[in-house]
């Protein structure tokens, strides 16, 4: 417990990094090796430095990688938006207004924080082929987004709020705020942190997602990135291990990207969702 | 807005008409009441619409012979025939269970065992700890991804770098991903490995727990051990209790790592049919909704059952030293 025993922690933490970082250090080097050097090379590094199975991944298939990039920035970016903005709203209710029932909804709304989503597949798909909306995979995809589906966000939102002195929105009532007014001026701005932690999470899950997307994906061209990878899966062969290791990580970059760019909200937003103070 | 016009005038000296008070949506408690139902109606329309209808028409189709194919007007009531074949005439759904148990009693601890250690390793303060804790959270991130489970494959595959690495000390290896009692090992391993969540949030438990008790602890002569037993842990029990909920039931969701490591069939030899993968096979490979549907709310019952036990027991073990916070 005392200053020596960094000496220890550091080298031991240091081992334990090298053996976790180990796979993504490994695909990072393979992608940019011969498909000969994949089976050869033990060295996670490669010995020449190629691009090619970039190339070849991007444009190997059918359609375009690119083309499953657009697609899963759309899915990704529309889910960002109506999950910020059904969550904020319906966090805001519960963090801040007094209506009847509302101790039995929060109740339920916690409920279903534990539903495992799988569950909640099959269910949704029925639905929605009875709406006839499974040729439309963005409906099936992101309405339910906008219904505030997802009670993490909502949960980790009412924790934010519930940080947030109450006197801002009392002045704000005295002088004549009405309910919405104290959202839009006083709650709302001032939730922003936890809005872009939703943001970030829900991009990253989104981009992550492959259950939903398989079920409701079925054209080559309305692919997302990880349906389009499974592709590299299905054609088997060595050949293509070279491109797929180069198209994953593509695929994980815009996450990683994330992650530096934000890593203080995504641990602080786990902690203020995962447990209260 | 004229029934909200007396409530914008500052102060509440103002007395409105007592008609217009009775009628409009007027000030106080009714007119929050009204707000907050507004605030939740997308909420509501989801729990409603999205949750709550389909759960309940899939409980009625699984009482059906129900398959995408047919529409609704022919359907059969079968009655209980779903949940009988589950448990009576389907090995391979029987097995989907034991894969699904021994996939989650092992990873669940191992993972919540390197969480806790590394958690433990990472609670001082120096320069550079906030790098460590986000490296070992970056698999938390990535490791749910098509992408990873393809590198895992590739990874555990004849030729992979686990081989490889066994071959520096002499050791050939097989490909584990082909053979029926090692594939499951892998996707253990690639669950263990996205440790980090429950790092984060042991972590921040670890914060939580006053430094005066170790002080009086190693005062009243206790070791490290004594102290991780009778401080650390249960200090740290309402997040332990947290965590292993939590990775419990994400354990028994672990689909894309068993779909894209068996190529979508549970192989080698059904070795990787986690609960959600035959699920998924039956539904839409197989186009046997109504058993599906069956499966999901069974499935849903055991995880229900499963988090009612952790909560009875957890209150012989959970300690909470702030009184009743949860």
């Amino acid at each position: 417990m005392n200053r020596s025993s960094l000496a220890i922690r550091i080298p031991v933490l240091l081992v334990m990094l090298a053996v976790v970082l180990y796979p993504l250090v490994w695909m990072l080097g393979s992608s940019f090796k011969s498909n000969a050097e994949i089976v050869n090379n033990l060295s996670v590094l490669p010995r020449e430095w190629t691009p090619g199975n970039y190339r070849e991944g991007w444009s190997s298939l059918d359609v375009s990688f690119g083309r499953f990039f657009v697609n899963s920035t759309v899915i990704a970016g529309l889910t960002v938006l109506a999950n910020a903005t059904s969550c904020l709203v319906t966090a805001y209710a519960f963090a801040r207004l007094r209506f009847p029932l509302r101790k039995f909804w929060f109740a339920i709304m916690i409920g279903t924080l534990l539903l495992p989503g799988d569950v909640l597949i099959i269910p949704q798909y029925i639905l929605f082929k009875y709406l006839g909306w499974i040729d439309t995979p963005l409906l099936p995809l992101i309405v339910p987004k906008l219904l505030a589906t997802e009670a993490f966000f909502v949960f980790l939102m009412v924790q934010f709020m519930r940080g947030i002195p109450r006197e801002l929105d009392e002045a704000a009532k005295i002088d004549g705020c009405s309910p919405y007014a104290v959202f839009r001026h006083v709650l709302a701005p001032l939730s922003m942190p936890a809005v872009v932690t939703t943001a970030i999470f829900s991009f990253i899950w989104t981009w992550n997602d492959f259950f939903t997307q398989l079920v409701y994906l079925n054209d080559l061209d309305r692919y997302t990135v990880p349906i389009g990878l499974r592709l590299f899966m299905d054609s088997g062969g060595q050949t293509s291990l070279g491109p797929m290791f180069a198209m994953s990580v593509l695929s994980l970059l815009p996450v990683f990207l994330f992650f530096v760019a934000f890593q203080r909200l995504l641990v602080e937003g786990i902690n203020t969702s995962g447990l209260k103070g | 807005m004229t029934a909200t016009s007396t409530a914008t005038v500052r102060g509440q000296q103002v007395p409105a008409p007592a008609a217009t008070r009775r009628r409009g949506p007027g000030r106080g408690p009714r007119r929050e009441g009204v707000a907050g139902y507004v605030f939740l109606s997308p909420w509501l329309l989801g729990l409603m619409g999205i949750t709550a209808i389909p759960m309940l028409l899939s409980l009625y189709l699984s009482f059906t012979n129900y398959d995408t194919l047919s529409t609704f007007s022919d359907l059969e009531w079968i009655g209980l025939d779903n949940y009988r074949r589950m448990f009576t005439d389907d090995a391979h759904y029987l097995h989907a269970v034991r894969v699904t148990v021994v996939y989650a009693l092992i990873t669940v601890p191992l993972k919540l065992t390197a969480a806790l250690a590394v958690a433990m390793l990472l609670n001082r303060t120096w320069r550079g700890v906030g790098v460590f804790r986000g490296l070992f959270y970056l698999p938390s991130l990535l490791g749910g991804s098509v992408a990873l489970a393809l590198v895992w494959f590739a990874m555990f595959s004849r030729e992979g770098a686990f081989n490889a690495l066994l071959s520096v000390f002499g050791v050939t290896g097989r490909s584990w991903v082909n053979d029926p009692d090692t594939a499951l090992g892998t996707l253990i391993i690639l669950g263990v490995w996205q440790f980090g969540t429950p790092m984060v949030i042991f972590l921040a438990g670890l914060k939580q727990v006053p430094s005066e008790l170790y002080e009086a602890a190693s005062v009243d002569g206790a070791g490290a051990t004594r102290s991780f037993w009778h401080v650390t842990l249960p200090m740290l029990s309402p997040v332990l209790f947290f965590n292993l909920v939590m990775e419990t039931i994400r354990a028994f969701q672990g689909f894309t790592s068993a779909f894209v490591i068996s190529n979508g069939t549970g192989g080698p030899v059904d070795s990787t049919m986690l609960y959600t993968l035959y699920l998924y096979i039956k539904g839409f490979t197989e186009y046997e909704m109504g058993y599906a549907t069956a499966m999901a709310w069974v499935f849903l019952v055991a995880i229900g059952l499963i988090t009612a036990v952790f909560f009875t027991t957890g209150r012989f073990w959970v300690h909470y030293s702030d009184g009743d916070d949860r």
